[in-house]
């Protein structure tokens, strides 16, 4: 079973969201999605300051047998992308959680975060989706 | 066979489709011939429609095509192969659109080319779509569009790109180019990107330089449309202005492929390597295998149509890899030196047209500096000189009168290098003659 | 076996003589316009261009060389006599914009062209300008859409297209600013009726389907699934695909189809070209005749005409700069020619005879066909499922080995529904020996998956390379040759 840090929140798109102190999330995608993509060879970086609604679609990750769309988790302004992927997109590959993060975005409705799942939730959801 | 399938007859494998659908013959297609029936046919139709001497360029240009190109062209192992989806299996197809690519990118300054289009019009048409994806200085869901661009691509383009709501908004012509205080009018405006054609559909030049830097400066994209025989001599997309074009594109005809009637020929794209994602079609990369031996691959295929379905750059799958190789082949055996030799006798044959024409009462050459095609103006009705010509088997040119009424009775013409001077001259008689009975008439 | 890029075989100032004039003059233009540096191309000789590019050829697979079963393709002989015919002077060296009575050879070819397109689909009228089959399709939906609005029903924005659709599909509607609706297919391998009833409403413009589909069967339904889209107000498209399977067997229009696209270069054995040109040309019934792409060619008494959009002012307008692939469309001719009424038939005869033949072999020999119970069209697939769970060789491994015994690989991956899934369609022009031989050559690698599961994974030996680094490929780009020193 891949990596699921039990200090996230998770959605049924395989995101990951941190909540920070300064009322920011951190998104990213889980082990288990970065496992099922394979080597990522591209991620499309989106620009600083759009707007999002939860479910628009805000990265393209592109494997060599895939280009995926990763969806806001949460409603809000984008306010910055991981630069480093522009060169090394297989961090994403290497450290989902850490250095592989894709995006952060400030949440203009904070209560969506409650919709989403817990680590023992998510773990349950994989596994019912693989059955 | 019939055993191994459990049927009596072969009218049994198809009993799966309902009774009501079947049917046991056709109308309307005749019996079938043998091959020499067929080749006597063939030749038959052939022959009404061969003899003539054509001054028609317009988007399709006879050049030499060495016997080399097509003989090779068309060997079984190139002829009929498919797409390279199995790179171990279609080493020979992958170099060739490598070197394809390498020769394109260096021939318009620019850094990476796809595999092919369908032909220029498409060609432009993809451009205008991969502009408005990716230009992200731009909101805007228009385009600005040279006049000068040949009036069917902007045609095939407005239809291709209605359907996802992409305008083209025409920028208009003074004096025979771009109208470049027209563009800075639009200073501020938001729009995708500008579209040029160098040298223009009616053959002159445009100050593309000022053009592209105009454009840029207010975060356009620049589409340049070039013929790549002209590429020889003239000044490359990726030359134009401080930052050069971002997207060149155009008609590949003219590298090796017989006008053969509109086609097949093929569309070439090339694009600085920033936005190559955005690029439509497909592309090879150089690569290792498992030994670390050089080998080609397609790559990027992420982005095409098989992978990402309804959100792919375009729905393009099939493309004009069999016009590639020819045209790989042609610019081989004439390198850079033998095509700029082309070039520059396209352009003297064509000056030298120009002045015969010129010299007849009646008819006056309107723009001075162009590359491979002139205007030249008429104090009557061009349809019938056309008609005239035509019946000595002399295609005197391109009628302008529909798409540029601003350029009165005018005529397109152009002599490539196959166009030898006792050619030209005899059109010249051939013309004086014509407009001299219509008078006597 | 490798062959140098051919940049690496220059030499400066190497030509190969005679193709170019020998001395042009001076250009009279000003120098700004004019390029300063030479563009890079090779300096090589005449001689070093053949050998070259001959021996590339030799690094390919093709028909002419290989079995070559890539299902969905249709990779069948190619007459030589088409592309003889087809370069003809005439026809090679005519300019597109010479008068019609300069081409009238030519145009009494697309004339009849399209007279025998008709009789093949039971449609009213064709268009034969669309370049490859995703330009039928698009041009196909365009008319479809053009039709809608032109009865003022703008909602209509929703094409419907099965799971197991080809890509260009999806791709196409997109283009067309359509969006995709994907209904499920049954387990037997037609469309689930339920799903399409559920999916079909005001906002549908029509459905894509091909028949027989990309699952090997026929679509049982097709006058069902044609009555509940019809009812909707929406129109039904047919991609041509597959024509191959049904020549002379049925029509399309008869199916209740609206719109169909023929890939000319699968059914009616133009070449491929590796990777094109194509040709897609379309058909439709009267309701959509005034939206058909043009040029299209007419006849006025004795004499073939062009009309254009004059003639047609409702048309979807052009799909290219003059009229498509003109030069593939004259070897389409020669082909029908030569097959004639009866040819056709033997066509979808022998394909459907192949296919069932060698899906009864590899079922017998212990393969999991998709669908046992149905007869196979022109082609049909097997899973492997089974051995990759066992062995750990999947589909890519079976191709891959497949390489080596001197076969190309079928359709791999495609359709999505199937997991591990080949998709194989020999053609009608192979013959018995060759599907044998093909039989034999994957009972062989199964039994290795079982035995020597290595060696499986480390092929192809035998090709001029093996398995490439797609992942490198794609991160760092090299995408066109430079010299060591840049």
């Amino acid at each position: 079973m891949s990596e699921v840090p039990a200090a996230l929140k998770y959605s049924q798109e395989h995101e990951w969201v941190r909540l920070e102190d300064d009322g920011s999330v951190v998104v990213g995608i889980t082990d288990h999605a970065q496992e099922a993509l394979g080597e990522l060879v591209y991620v499309e970086q989106p620009e600083n300051g759009i707007l999002l609604a939860r479910g628009d679609a805000c990265v393209v990750i592109e494997s060599v047998k895939a280009a995926s769309d990763v969806y806001a988790p949460i409603s809000g302004e984008l306010t910055e992308a991981n630069g480093a992927l522009a060169d090394a997109p297989e961090l994403v590959n290497q450290s989902p959680y850490e250095d592989g993060w894709l995006v952060r975005i400030y949440p203009s409705s904070p209560a969506e975060l409650d919709e989403l799942m817990d680590a023992d939730a998510y773990v349950q959801f994989v596994a019912e989706s693989a059955a | 066979m019939l055993r191994v399938i459990g049927v009596d007859d072969t009218e049994q494998l198809f009993d799966e489709i309902p009774a009501a659908l079947r049917i046991d013959k056709f109308d309307a297609v005749p019996a079938g011939l043998g091959e020499a029936d067929v080749t006597r046919l063939m030749r038959a139709r052939a022959a009404q429609d061969e003899g003539t001497v054509s001054f028609i360029g317009a988007g399709a240009y006879e050049h030499h095509i060495p016997a080399v190109v097509w003989d090779i062209a068309t060997r079984g192992e190139f002829y009929s192969a498919y797409t390279p989806y199995q790179a171990e299996a279609s080493q020979g197809t992958l170099q060739v659109i490598y070197e394809y690519q390498s020769m394109m990118a260096s021939l318009t300054g620019l850094d990476v080319s796809n595999a092919s289009l369908y032909d220029g019009a498409t060609a432009f048409a993809e451009a205008c779509l991969m502009a408005v994806r990716g230009n992200r200085r731009s909101k805007s869901r228009q385009i600005l569009v040279s006049r000068s661009v040949h009036p069917l691509y902007r045609a095939v383009a407005r239809g291709i790109v209605a359907g996802q709501g992409i305008e083209l908004v025409e920028l208009p012509l003074g004096d025979g180019r771009t109208d470049v205080a027209a563009l800075e009018a639009l200073d501020g405006q938001d729009f995708a990107a500008v579209c040029l054609q160098q040298p223009t559909f009616i053959g002159t030049l445009d100050d593309v330089d000022t053009l592209t830097d105009r454009a840029h400066a207010n975060g356009r994209f620049v589409i340049a449309i070039c013929n790549p025989t002209s590429l020889a001599i003239l000044r490359p997309p990726g030359d134009w202005g401080e930052q050069g074009a971002d997207i060149a594109c155009g008609e590949g005809q003219p590298l090796g492929i017989p006008v053969s009637g509109g086609g097949p020929y093929f569309g070439y794209m090339v694009c600085r390597s920033a936005i190559v994602r955005q690029m439509p079609g497909r592309i090879v990369g150089r690569t290792v295998d498992v030994d670390g031996k050089p080998g080609f691959t397609l790559t990027l295929q992420a982005r095409e149509q098989h992978i990402r379905r309804s959100k792919a750059t375009s729905n393009i799958c099939t493309n004009q890899g069999l016009m590639v190789t020819a045209a790989t082949i042609y610019l081989s055996v004439l390198g850079s030196e033998g095509l700029r030799r082309t070039a520059l006798q396209c352009h003297a044959n064509t000056r030298r047209l120009a002045g015969a024409l010129g010299a007849i009462d009646g008819v006056s050459v309107v723009f001075d500096e162009f590359f491979h095609e002139a205007v030249v103006q008429f104090d009557r009705p061009v349809a019938p000189l056309i008609a005239a010509l035509a019946e000595q088997n002399i295609l005197a040119g391109y009628d302008l009168a529909a798409d540029y009424p601003e350029l009165g009775q005018a005529l397109l013409v152009c002599a490539t290098e196959m166009r030898s001077a006792a050619d030209i001259d005899a059109y010249a008689a051939a013309l004086q003659s014509v407009m001299h009975d219509s008078e006597a008439a | 076996m490798s062959e140098p890029v051919i940049f690496e075989l220059s030499a400066p100032g190497r030509r190969a003589p005679g193709h170019a004039p020998a001395q042009p003059p001076a250009p009279s233009l000003s120098a700004k316009w004019l390029r300063r540096e030479a563009p890079r191309l090779p300096e090589v000789s005449e001689l070093q261009v053949v050998r070259h590019f001959t021996r590339l050829s030799q690094l390919n697979f093709s028909i002419d060389t290989q079995f070559y079963p890539l299902g969905s393709c249709t990779m069948k002989y190619n007459p030589k006599v088409c592309n003889r015919l087809a370069m003809l002077p005439g026809f090679a060296e005519r300019h597109p914009f010479s008068p019609a009575g300069n081409a009238q050879g030519y145009l009494e070819c697309m004339f009849e062209l399209q007279e025998m397109l008709k009789a093949v689909t039971g449609m009213q009228a064709i268009s034969l300008t669309p370049m490859a089959g995703a330009q039928g399709e698009f041009a196909g939906v365009a008319m479809i859409r053009a039709y809608h609005e032109a009865r003022g029903d703008h909602e209509r924005l929703e094409i419907i297209v099965p799971d197991a659709a080809h890509g260009t599909n999806p791709a196409t509607a997109t283009m067309c600013g359509c969006s995709a609706i994907e209904i499920p297919t049954r387990p037997d391998g037609d469309v689930d009726l339920d799903a399409l009833r559920q999916a079909v409403g005001p906002r549908t413009a029509g459905i894509m389907l091909t028949n027989p589909s990309t699952l090997g069967v026929f679509e049982r339904q097709i006058t069902e699934i044609a009555g509940i889209v019809h009812a909707a107000g929406g129109l039904l498209y047919y991609d041509g695909a597959n024509l191959n399977a049904i020549l002379g067997r049925a029509l399309p229009a008869d199916m209740g189809f609206d719109v169909i696209h023929i890939n000319l270069h699968k059914t009616f054995s133009t070449p491929h070209g590796g990777g094109g040109p194509g040709s897609g040309v379309v058909g439709v019934n009267a309701r959509l005749e005034p939206f058909l792409p043009v040029p299209v060619v007419g006849r006025d008494g004795d004499r073939f005409v062009w009309l254009t959009e004059v003639d047609r002012p409702q048309s979807i307008g052009r799909l290219s700069t003059f009229m498509g692939n003109a030069g593939i469309l004259l070897r389409a001719y020669v082909y029908m020619r030569l097959l004639g009424a009866q040819g056709m038939r033997r066509v979808s005869e022998f394909a459907t005879l192949n296919a069932n033949y060698l899906m009864r072999r590899l079922a017998a020999a212990g393969f999991d066909v998709a669908f046992p119970e149905r007869r196979a069209s022109h082609e049909f697939i097997i899973s492997l499922r089974r051995t990759a769970r066992d062995t750990g060789i999947n589909a890519m491994d079976f191709a891959k080995a497949l390489l080596d015994h001197g076969v190309h690989a079928p359709t791999t991956y495609f359709p999505l529904l199937v997991p591990e899934c080949l998709l194989i369609e020999p053609t009608e022009t192979e013959s018995r020996q060759e599907l044998d031989a093909f039989a034999a050559a994957l009972i062989e690698i199964r039994d290795q998956a079982h035995s020597d599961p290595d060696a499986i994974k480390a092929a192809p030996v035998t090709t001029p390379v093996r398995r490439l680094d797609d992942v490198r490929a794609a991160r760092q780009l090299d995408l066109a040759w430079r010299p060591a020193a840049e």
